[in-house]
């Protein structure tokens, strides 16, 4: 077996030039393939990561009517929604998936926040608890966060975001400025920030409408201080963060599963999470799916080196009549021609197969530079396509292997 | 015994384009004989020497090496034989370029599945019987014509075979050379090893113990030395 590897290379690196021709079509052929696998799930993991966030894993439970957020600025709170109170998370946290969970208040800010003449025409208000920050993955930039006596004492303070800022104060330093909610005068304390600087890349007019934030800026303020402002029946969501980004559809589920017990009766009006994941996919297949057809094409080519290396085999066969004519009569067995054959085919368009991969990779970074998906390599498919090739040499390696093993010694050795 | 011909006929072709080769071929080798058989070429020699090296199988009538009928071997059995009990020796050497001098030797104790420390100390032995025990590293490019053919005679005994079959083996050298090749085939055959030898020079069939000629495909007679 060694020898017949070692004659395999020996033979390759003989005709090095023949022999890197013969691998071009293989080497084309699986660099294809894994640039073209490269770019799906590059896609595939760009829509996961516009959509769901890089890294923060967060699902967002609220009350649906139907497909959409109820917002008690706008509409009616069914009387079988009871209000929830702080001891619900407790069981939430006991779900395997949930690290961390969070009750909040939010509503629609529009024309109920000001500074001095500047108000707020788009952004939601939200009424927040202790773990609120931290499971959204928001940190201070400026400023100081929420302190326990904040709830305790009901403080009339608040933390704005970016947009809240520059829209109320353009510029100018926020911090201890007092601004206008609900006629109720806030004092603002910080200023927060998603903790990873996570934008959406944005390809096309339709990536901006599918993955941009339209909501605007957020205000929070302490929970214990909404209910001056909206009273003490507003209904709350929750905001989970799961363990991993594929735990977010079940969290998401579990959450709002024991939400919807608290609820008196039943009608249109539900918990659901906001299920992004479930969204990303949906996108993902579709993507996929245009980008299959293109591995069947990049397997045509495949095919073609794999025809390539036959006709190759069989120059060589030829080539070599008075060596197979000499091993036969050594004492050599068809079985063990052909063995060497399918070897030399074999390793030449694993060899193949490997250069395919390298120049795979490469191209893929190059359409990853170019077109700004990110590069995704598989190990998984790296392995099975150069399993693959290996293959395509013993299948096409066959028939020249067999036609060495036919070969009649007498007339082997007679051909000089 | 180890050779025994009985009316073994050889034809080529079929139908109307037959070509009878050999005709009602007998023919009996005692073990430790050295025979050279001599012909013009296309008399038919060279494939008597394939028949005897089962290299090729006669049309019709019996073929007997070391007692035993294989006209019915499979491939298995017939390479088997080649390796364990035939030692080769053509005209052209057919040595494997890329391969060293011992490499070139140990390939039929490579076929025969000879563990690979095993294989390397009978190939120099080898080596060493044919007078190279120095070149045991060499290319055959590094080697002269008469060397590689002394690689090539090591090849064929380090088996240890019943029966050395030589085809020309002194055809593609010059007259020293040659010299030097027959005279290890003289040591051999001392040694008590069965050689079989084609050849077309009167000098070179000399060396034997007995010459047979073929014309036309008829072994016509023995001339005893």
């Amino acid at each position: 077996m060694l020898e017949n590897f070692r004659e395999a290379f020996d033979g390759i690196w003989s005709h090095k030039l023949r022999s890197a021709l013969t691998m071009l079509g293989i080497i084309i052929g699986i660099a294809s393939i894994i640039a073209i696998s490269s770019t799906i799930m590059g896609t595939n993991e760009q829509i996961k990561q516009n959509l769901v966030g890089a890294g923060n894993n967060t699902v967002e439970v609220g009350l649906y009517q139907g497909d959409y957020l109820l917002d008690p600025t706008y509409q009616q709170v069914p009387e079988y929604v009871t209000p929830l109170d702080g001891s619900i998370l407790a069981e939430i946290n006991k779900i395997k998936e949930v690290k961390d969970a969070s009750l909040f208040n939010r509503r629609d800010a529009y024309g109920m926040i000001w500074y001095g003449t500047e108000g707020l025409n788009q952004g939601s208000v939200y009424g927040v608890d202790e773990h609120f920050m931290s499971v959204n993955g928001f940190v201070i930039r400026s400023g100081r966060a929420f302190l326990p006596e904040d709830f305790a004492r009901f403080r009339k303070v608040a933390l704005i975001d970016r947009t809240v800022s520059e829209t109320l104060f353009m510029g100018a330093n926020p911090i201890n400025k007092t601004i206008e909610i609900a006629s109720e005068p806030y004092v603002v304390v910080g200023e927060f920030t998603q903790n990873s600087a996570f934008t959406p890349t944005i390809t096309s007019i339709n990536d901006y409408f599918t993955y941009t934030d339209h909501s605007g800026g957020k205000v929070l303020i302490p929970a214990t201080t909404w209910p001056t402002l909206f009273g003490y029946d507003q209904p709350s969501s929750v905001v989970v963060r799961a363990g991993s980004t594929d735990e977010m559809t079940e969290a998401g589920k579990q959450t709002a599963a024991i939400l919807n017990k608290t609820l008196s009766g039943s009608g249109d009006v539900t918990y659901k999470s906001k299920d992004l994941l479930e969204q990303a996919k949906k996108l993902q297949e579709l993507s996929s799916a245009t980008n299959r057809q293109l591995i069947w094409i990049a397997s045509i080519s495949l095919l073609v080196g794999g025809i390539g290396v036959m006709n190759i085999m069989l120059v060589s066969v030829t080539e070599r009549t008075p060596e197979i004519g000499l091993k036969k009569a050594l004492g050599a067995r068809k079985r063990k021609i052909s063995a060497q054959f399918l070897t030399e085919a074999g390793v030449l368009t694993c060899i193949g197969g490997i250069l395919g991969v390298l120049v795979g990779v490469g191209l893929a970074y190059v359409v990853s530079r170019v077109s700004g998906v990110p590069i995704f390599i598989s190990w998984y498919i790296v392995a099975a396509t150069v399993v693959f090739s290996f293959v395509v040499g013993l299948f096409f390696g066959a028939v020249p292997a067999v036609q060495a093993a036919r070969l009649n010694p007498i007339d082997a050795l007679r051909r000089e | 015994m180890i050779i025994e011909l009985e009316h073994i006929e050889k034809t080529y072709g079929s139908g109307a384009s037959q070509v009878p080769v050999l005709h009602d071929v007998n023919m009996q080798v005692k073990e430790g004989e050295y025979i050279a058989i001599m012909g013009p070429s296309g008399s038919g020699k060279s494939t008597l020497m394939n028949i005897l090296g089962y290299l090729d199988t006669p049309t019709s009538g019996t073929y007997r090496f070391d007692g035993e009928d294989n006209a019915r071997a499979g491939d298995a059995r017939m390479a088997a034989i080649r390796n364990k009990k035939i030692g080769f020796v053509f005209q052209s050497f057919h040595l494997m370029q890329r391969r060293r001098a011992w490499e070139n030797v140990a390939l039929p104790l490579l076929y025969g599945n000879v563990r690979r420390s095993e294989r390397r100390a009978r190939a120099e032995e080898a080596l060493r019987q044919v007078g190279l025990e120095d070149r045991i590293s060499f290319y055959p490019n590094q080697l002269s014509g008469g060397q590689c053919q002394r690689v090539a005679i090591a090849r064929a005994i380090c088996t240890r075979p019943k029966l050395l079959l030589a085809d020309e083996p002194t055809g593609a050298l010059d007259s020293k050379a040659g010299q030097q090749i027959m005279d290890i085939f003289d040591e051999l055959h001392a040694q008590g090893m069965t050689i079989v030898m084609i050849t077309h020079e009167h000098a070179v069939a000399a060396r034997a113990r007995k010459i047979l000629y073929i014309y036309d495909g008829w072994l016509k007679e023995e001339e005893r030395l």
